[in-house]
């Protein structure tokens, strides 16, 4: 199992492809780092009008705490793209370069031969998000500072202790990895259907957009189906931003999505088994 | 002899098609055994049962004494394969990539067998060059490499000339005929061309619709009388004549204005040759040929459906 997760993991690393969504997610948090580091301020005093009517507001609010919050708000949508290009590969991919039917000629159980598969893409998922961590916070610390954290909600403000925040983006970074590791399971189980990527791919995103859209409207339909969208449980990594924290849902949350991912995992695997391989 | 493959009834349904209709067949160790079947004719879909990419809807096969769906990873641990086209990863150099494969093989290599492999088949100076430069019969190459690299007892070639130049050709068939009388290997090897199979193959299988055609020694199977010769002369009208007044008529089988027709004994050519001679014919060509088509003609017409392993 070992070996042939080596072979995975190397398999992706040695892709030119692996490495866009690196390229695209340092490109996005340098842009919104620079962004603030130019006009950051202005943007702040205008995004707070409002808030100034009614509260005095005195000292630090830019700072790398922010600055993190803001991009994670910001990628946490469009990650499961770039995670969707592996994920939704691995299978098809293999297919589509006819490489699939000389690797299951070999002694490996078919079962093995997906599960190194998945475990290499959660690999890579894992590597994403902590490049993505690794950037986004260390970095706008070293560049903004750090002060307590403002985040405006739509009914209230919450107001965090500079010294009570970074144990919530490590919560925040964990949740997020299972968060992603859905959609990458997501596209992994599509993956076994097709021999062509794109479909999976496509396929996967348009379920993410399709359920995120569900998720946020407010209409009272939608809202008895929100219990089941897996999207919505997506964005529970934004409960360690509250005071005090709901454990409780983001528990329930987390177990929703660890109960997709094995169910997700499971079907692919089932469904790999019994297939013909015609590729 | 021992059977290393052991074929009985097998059977594989899509939907309403049947691809392979109650198949049965076995291949002794040591021999080179020729599948053979014109395109659609269900070799493929064979071949990826015996390599358990496929499930059989019915039947059974045993490989090197084993059962394949009890023992598929013993039994592939034992196998090397290529099944159409050699497909590997083109991003990979053709080191990286017998690497990686023969890292799944579960087989410990050394180094320097890397190396041999790669020398046998002549990619030794393009072994850090990635695929994607490679020529097609480079591919091929590499493919068998593959195949060959955890020094497997039987080896399934699936078409393994498709796309190759003539030379190519010629390298795979010589390098078949190698592993095969100098290493002592069990060769599987798929075509659709009858003279392909001819020369590398100690028996073979026919197979048309999914079904046995013709099971034997290949030297059992192609009697002489099998030959069709196509004739084409200074005068075509003016040659039918002629044989048609000779003791040769008998072989005449279709004559038009681009050639001649005839179905002899191999045998018989020369003796035929000379009377056209003789006969002052003037030759233009004079072509034997056993084309699959022919060989299945004769076979569905004459209904006489060779099986010199029949039980």
């Amino acid at each position: 199992m070992w070996t042939l997760l080596k072979i995975e993991l190397f398999k992706i690393f040695r892709r030119p492809r692996t490495y866009i969504a690196f390229a695209a997610i340092a490109a996005i948090i340098i842009l919104i780092q620079l962004a603030f580091y130019s006009d950051g301020e202005s943007f702040l005093q205008f995004g707070m009008q409002s808030l100034k009517d009614s509260f005095d507001i005195n000292g630090k609010i830019l700072s790398g705490y922010l600055v993190c919050f803001i991009i994670l708000q910001t990628l946490l949508i469009h990650v499961p793209l770039l995670i969707a290009l592996v994920a939704g590969d691995s299978i098809a991919g293999e297919a589509n370069m006819g490489t699939l039917r000389l690797l299951l000629t070999k002694p490996v159980s078919r079962a093995q031969f997906m599960l190194a598969k998945f475990f290499a893409t959660l690999i890579y998922t894992f590597l994403l998000l902590l490049f993505m961590s690794v950037l986004s916070l260390p970095v706008s610390i070293s560049v903004f500072g750090t002060s307590d954290l403002i985040i405006m909600k739509s009914e209230m403000i919450v107001i965090l202790d500079r010294h009570d925040i970074l144990w919530r983006y490590f919560a925040a970074f964990g949740f997020a990895a299972i968060a992603m590791t859905t959609v990458a399971s997501l596209a992994f189980l599509l993956s076994v259907f097709a021999e062509n990527s794109i479909g999976p791919i496509v396929t996967t995103m348009s379920i993410v957009i399709l359920f995120t859209i569900l998720t946020t409207m407010d209409i009272p339909l939608f809202n008895a189906l929100k219990p089941f969208l897996f999207t919505n449980h997506m964005l529970n990594w934004k409960g360690f931003f509250e005071e005090p924290v709901n454990y409780y849902g983001i528990f329930k949350s987390g177990l929703v999505l660890l109960g997709h991912i094995l169910f997700f995992v499971s079907l692919a695997i089932f469904i790999f088994k019994r297939k013909d391989i015609l590729s | 002899m021992p059977a290393i493959i052991n074929v009985r009834n097998l059977s594989k349904q899509f939907g309403e098609i049947s691809a392979v209709n109650g198949l049965s067949f076995s291949v002794e160790k040591g021999e080179v055994y020729g599948f053979l079947g014109q395109n659609g004719a269900g070799k493929s879909t064979t071949i990826r049962m015996l390599l358990t990419l496929i499930q059989p809807t019915g039947g059974t096969i045993e490989i090197l004494g084993l059962n394949l769906q009890k023992h598929r990873r013993e039994i592939l641990q034992q196998v090397g394969a290529i099944i159409e086209k050699p497909d590997v990863y083109k991003y990979l150099t053709a080191m990286e990539n017998l690497r990686l494969f023969a890292a799944m093989s579960g087989v410990k290599i050394s180094d320097k067998n890397f190396a041999e492999q790669l020398e046998m088949v002549g990619l030794t100076e393009r072994s850090h060059s990635k695929v994607k430069t490679f020529s097609q019969g480079m591919k091929q190459r590499l493919g068998i490499a593959i195949s060959l690299i955890h020094n497997p007892q039987l080896i399934i070639l699936d078409e393994p000339t498709n796309g190759l130049d003539p030379q190519g050709i010629a390298d795979v068939r010589n390098l078949i005929l190698h592993l095969s009388k100098d290493l002592g290997k069990t060769i599987f090897v798929s075509s659709h061309l009858l003279n392909e199979i001819e020369q590398v193959a100690d028996s073979m299988l026919i197979i048309d619709k999914g079904k046995k055609m013709a099971e034997g020694k290949v030297a059992e199977l192609f009697s002489p009388t099998d030959t069709i010769v196509e004739l084409e002369t200074g005068d075509n009208a003016g040659a039918v004549q002629k044989i048609m007044q000779s003791s040769w008529k008998s072989i005449l089988d279709k004559s038009d204005a681009d050639k001649i027709v005839l179905k002899l004994n191999k045998n018989e050519i020369p003796l035929f040759a000379r009377y056209l001679v003789e006969a002052d014919i003037d030759i233009v060509s004079l072509t034997g040929r056993r084309s699959l088509e022919d060989y299945f003609l004769t076979l569905t017409t004459s209904n006489q459906h060779v099986d010199a392993f029949k039980n």
